[in-house]
């Protein structure tokens, strides 16, 4: 059904074209990730993704910058593209920890497609871009484990519900 | 008072109570003197959001009430998410059997203030109550702290954390120790079905005597509800619609779920396989009447529940039981109409469709249970007039009755009794649909040798072979329609309390606020009958002109838009003068102090006439 | 299949997102819900058709799926229970201008709604129709479904139903689906493409969408690991793909069947007699 013959992307354009797409992406299901949580009353998790997508914004908004452009060119279609964090990764109980976790977890993701671009290209120019978006994920990865040991860890039963959907009456 | 206008009789407590300290509810306006006969009650509200624990604190609540010897009264609230949306607990606790909520909370207790204001409406508080929430919970919404009600801060979550325990114990300790409740009673009502381990027990005990002990050292004087003598039970209309059911003889059940009504099925599904019946998911409404039309014409009487939407689906299926007189019973659990409506909140707009809403002539029986209690009388009574009359039986519950929980006196049910008239095996010239003077013809059951018949929806002669012949559709027209009209139904087809020359006449659970009412209006000096009809279609005008000898004007109360009810007795009996409606669609619960306000209106307009 | 193509004589005009099809109302259904992903995988299919939002209609049904019209920026219908089929078929054969979608769950459109499938397959009118099938009613609070297994303890069917779980695919080919494909909610972006191939493919195209239902069957979240791409592309031999589909494990994502019936083809067309020319045939 589908058939992808580009593997990699052909210009230093089309390599930030992805980079932006994937930042954008991230802001808009951390968006998502925010409001589900706060129609769920979860409003301290809610912030907290609020929080990381506008952050997300701002590593989109670098792109941008660095490349003078005022917007983005469409991205190839890379299969291997990591997908951002959606709401099935949530839970209506779920606590900050929780959400820095699936933040890290699309951090590493993220990490390991620019490590992976980067050996496949074969323009210097290109893998040095990729290497150096490989590095800036690592930077975000050490901020979020920082973030991380500030939390504290969800207890036990931290997914208890005193009122289950199905109540006994 | 002859025998057939006496309310029916609610069992009383052996010793009248006997309060140590004053515990009138407030005066619902300034200026009105506190009545003697109010109501002796207190009012709380529980809201939170998901994950707070707002039901079980609430149900907990109600428990702990019904040991220490209360009654009391419990209606959940709450946001469309199926899950961890704002949710309230609505308690009212009295010493006698409550049907309606009151005006207004005593006690709002917010764990959060998360959406709650979306409550606002349900919840007015009292300008002399109490908010209670967290001390690091935000703002109070403006809508609750205009009712000028005081407020106590805790610092909820801190305790909770501190404590390691639920922070919904504290809400119940809190609340408890406010209305009154002994410890033991609270701490036996959360040991119930508890699951999580004695330690964890211990912990949130802990958690539920620090509610108590804030409660005491910041409240004032807590009002305390004497405990009342005498067996009750802890029910909710669904589940007493349920058991009703089986009382009656039900042993088939075909259910397909909807709110507000799956809660009856699913109370069914395993009761009727104890009571050796049995009961089959269908794929959706038109199977499931007509399965229980199939399993009714093999001899078992069948049942199913639906509400609105599920009601409109069945008839098709209701006019063929009219005209085949296949006995089957549909519960309609009422919420929000028309077409899908508000699922989750109670209304009474079903009433014109299920007297009026098939084609052709075609009577039926429509029954209303008035209360929780009522909802297992009614349904056994429906059950019984269904067998003995060979028609449909509708009977008009609503998401108000049918999903709140109460306590109330044990009821008093009476013996099974109705029964089908099964014709004999060899019966000569068997015709079924012979025109007895009742109207009533035997019913050969299949597997009775000598009678085989085929039931028919196509008009028919008294063998039941289809006919168009004029004589023969008057003939069972007259049949079907005699067989409702003349028989005895006795004194259930209404309760019928009081007296005065003004009548309020309503049903289902309009009939709490009403009978609430009545009771604030005759304190003033308003005396007024109430009518609480339970047996609504067919209406027998010798019995509703008895009911309203000496009555001079009357209103008709029911929750709807139209003013159904009213609209539908100005057409089948003949009310005195101009009747008056008060008809309020829902999603709000009709108020007693708006009922009582307007019979005092009326009265006094009466009064400027004459 | 191709990427965002600009609709003819709008070269030069922005292209729709999905942004473009989504509207403002923040959808209530529960955090971890398959449903997310699906309304993310219409917005992206809708993108990739480039139909402007306005000629787009999505007719749904009720539950908890059915909630979906109000979460994008098309015309929405959202009408009774198990009879979006029938509003949607009147909506594309009286307009068949629009593209229209129908969304539906396993209770809604397997159940109440199965004669209406039925029908709507024979029938091959132009119409997409999604059923994120969760195997459970979720908006009643948990009861089952067609699709549940036979063994799956409810509390309205305690010890399971113990009847044969419903095979929505195999139904829909035999009944003369011209498009037959199986998506799952975890993975968005093919979800996406076999909305817009369902789209693009003539007559009814029935995609079902394994979607969990994380309130009431948490257990599903191992769907993530039993589902799999569909070991051979789609085949228009109805027999050959009714083989594969009654045989398979039930995982197996992909276009399964893309037949070459012609849709449905009763709608509307020019007048052709005049009223004055009808009264004729009453007139002495």
């Amino acid at each position: 059904m589908k058939s992808h013959s580009v593997q990699a992307p052909r210009t230093l354009a089309e390599l930030m074209a992805q980079a932006y797409a994937l930042e954008r992406e991230a802001v808009e299901r951390y968006g998502e990730l925010a409001d589900v949580l706060a129609t769920h009353n979860n409003q301290e998790v809610a912030a907290l993704f609020r929080r990381l997508a506008s952050q997300e914004a701002m590593h989109a908004t670098e792109i941008l910058r660095t490349m003078g452009w005022t917007r983005a060119p469409q991205p190839p279609h890379l299969p291997d593209a990591p997908a951002a964090p959606g709401p099935e990764e949530a839970h209506y109980l779920m606590h900050p920890w929780h959400a820095l976790r699936i933040a890290l977890d699309a951090e590493q993701k993220a990490h390991d497609f620019f490590a992976a671009l980067a050996q496949r290209c074969e323009a210097d120019e290109m893998r040095l871009a990729a290497q150096r978006l490989q590095a800036d994920e690592r930077e975000h990865i050490t901020l979020l484990q920082s973030w991380l040991q500030r939390v504290p860890e969800p207890p036990a039963g931290w997914d208890e519900d005193p009122d289950p959907p199905r109540y006994p009456h | 008072m002859d025998a057939s206008l006496t309310s029916e009789a609610r069992p009383q407590s052996a010793a009248p109570p006997t309060p140590s300290t004053p515990q009138k509810t407030q005066a619902f306006s300034a200026g009105t003197p506190t009545a003697s006969t109010a109501l002796e009650s207190i009012s709380i509200a529980i809201a939170g959001s998901g994950g707070s624990g707002v039901m079980s604190a609430g149900n907990w609540l109600l428990e702990a009430a019904a040991r220490s010897g209360a009654y009391g009264l419990m209606v959940k609230t709450m946001g469309p998410q199926i899950r961890g949306g704002e949710a309230a607990a609505l308690v009212r606790l009295a010493s006698s059997q409550l049907e309606s909520l009151d005006d207004s909370f005593d006690v709002l207790l917010a764990i959060d203030w998360q959406n709650v204001h979306r409550f606002a409406d349900e919840i007015p508080v009292k300008p002399g109550g109490l908010l209670v929430c967290d001390v690091d919970g935000g703002e109070i919404p403006e809508v609750f702290t205009r009712s000028g009600a005081r407020v106590l801060s805790l610092p909820l979550k801190k305790m909770a954390k501190a404590s390691g325990s639920w922070i919904n114990m504290l809400a119940l300790g809190i609340t408890g120790a406010l209305a009154g409740l002994p410890v033991e009673a609270l701490e036996q009502a959360v040991r119930t079905g508890w699951t999580r381990g004695e330690e964890a027990l211990q912990t949130n005990f802990r958690a539920l005597r620090e509610g108590m002990a804030a409660a005491r050292e910041h409240a004032p004087q807590a009002r305390r509800i004497d405990p009342q003598q005498g067996k009750r039970w802890l029910v909710s209309g669904n589940e007493g619609a349920g058991y009703g059911a089986i009382r009656g003889g039900v042993r088939f059940v075909a259910a397909y779920p909807i709110t507000p009504a799956t809660e009856v099925l699913e109370w069914l599904a395993p009761a009727l396989v104890e009571a050796g019946g049995s009961l089959l998911q269908a794929e959706d409404e038109l199977a499931s009447i007509n399965m229980i039309i199939g399993s009714s014409f093999g001899g078992v009487p069948s049942l199913t529940a639906t509400a609105g939407p599920g009601l409109s689906l069945m008839t098709e299926g209701l006019g063929l039981a009219v005209a085949a007189e296949v006995p089957i019973v549909v519960i309609d659990v009422m919420r929000g109409g028309p077409s899908t409506g508000i699922p989750a909140k109670s209304e009474q707009s079903d009433l014109s469709f299920a007297v009026g809403g098939l084609h052709g002539d075609a009577p039926r029986l429509v029954l209303a249970p008035s209360s929780i209690s009522d909802c297992i009388e009614t349904t056994q009574w429906a059950v019984e007039l269904a067998e003995t009359l060979q028609s449909p039986a509708l009977v008009l519950s609503d998401q108000f009755m049918g999903q709140s929980r109460a306590i109330v006196d044990a009821p008093q049910l009476p013996e099974p009794k109705g029964k089908r008239l099964v014709a004999e095996a060899n019966t000569p010239n068997y015709k079924r649909y012979g025109d007895t003077p009742s109207g009533v013809s035997p019913m050969a059951i299949p597997g009775t040798p000598g009678n085989t018949y085929t039931a028919d929806g196509l008009e028919h002669s008294e063998t039941g072979v289809p006919s168009s012949q004029a004589a023969d559709h008057a003939r069972q027209l007259d049949k079907r329609a005699r067989k409702l009209m003349r028989h005895d139904y006795g004194n259930r087809w209404a309760d019928i309390e009081g007296d005065g020359p003004l009548a309020v006449i309503t049903f289902g659970s309009a009939a709490g606020p009403v009978r609430e009412a009545a009771r604030r209006a005759a304190a003033e000096g308003v005396d007024v009958r109430t009518i609480v009809l339970r047996l609504i279609a067919p209406l027998q005008p010798a019995a509703m002109a008895k009911a309203l000898e000496g009555v001079q004007r009357v209103m008709v109360v029911e929750q709807n838009h139209e003013g159904q009810l009213l609209r539908y007795l100005r057409g089948v009996a003949d009310l005195p003068g101009r009747p008056a409606g008060f008809h309020r669609p829902g999603p709000l619960p009709l108020r007693p102090a708006d009922i009582c306000t307007a019979l005092r209106e009326w009265a006094q307009a009466k009064e400027e006439t004459k | 299949m191709n990427d965002m193509c600009h609709p003819p004589g709008l070269a030069a005009a922005e292209p729709f997102t999905p942004l473009h099809y989504k509207s403002a109302t923040k959808p209530i259904w529960c955090p971890g819900c398959g449903d997310y992903t699906v309304l993310n995988a219409v917005t992206k299919a809708l993108a990739l058709v480039q139909r402007p939002p306005h000629e787009v209609a999505v007719v749904s049904g009720i539950g908890c799926s059915s909630r979906i019209p109000a979460y994008t920026s098309c015309y929405g219908f959202h009408g009774v229970h198990g009879r979006s089929l029938a509003a949607a078929t009147g909506l594309k054969v009286a307009r068949p201008d629009l593209t229209v979608l129908v969304a539906s769950g396993d209770g809604d459109g397997y159940s109440i709604g199965g004669n209406h499938f039925l029908h709507a397959c024979r029938r091959n009118v132009d119409l997409t129709y999604i059923v994120m099938d969760n195997h459970v009613y979720g908006m009643t609070k948990g009861q089952a479904s067609p699709t549940t297994e036979p063994d799956w303890d409810s509390k309205l069917s305690p010890g399971g139903t113990g009847v044969r779980s419903f095979h929505p695919l195999v139904i829909a080919l035999a009944a003369g689906a011209n498009f037959v494909a199986r998506a799952f909610a975890g993975d968005q972006n093919t979800t996406a493409d076999i909305i817009a191939a369902g789209i693009r493919h003539p007559g009814f195209s029935f995609i079902e969408i394994l979607s969990p239902c994380v309130t009431f069957r948490p257990e599903q979240k191992e769907w993530k690991n039993l589902t799999h791409p569909a070991p051979v592309g789609p085949t228009d031999d109805a027999a050959r793909a009714a083989k594969r589909i009654m045989t398979d494990d039930g995982f197996n994502i992909g276009v399964l069947y893309a037949g070459h019936r012609a849709p449905y083809s009763g709608g509307p067309g020019a007048p052709t007699r005049s009223l004055q020319e009808m009264e004729s045939a009453f007139a002495l």
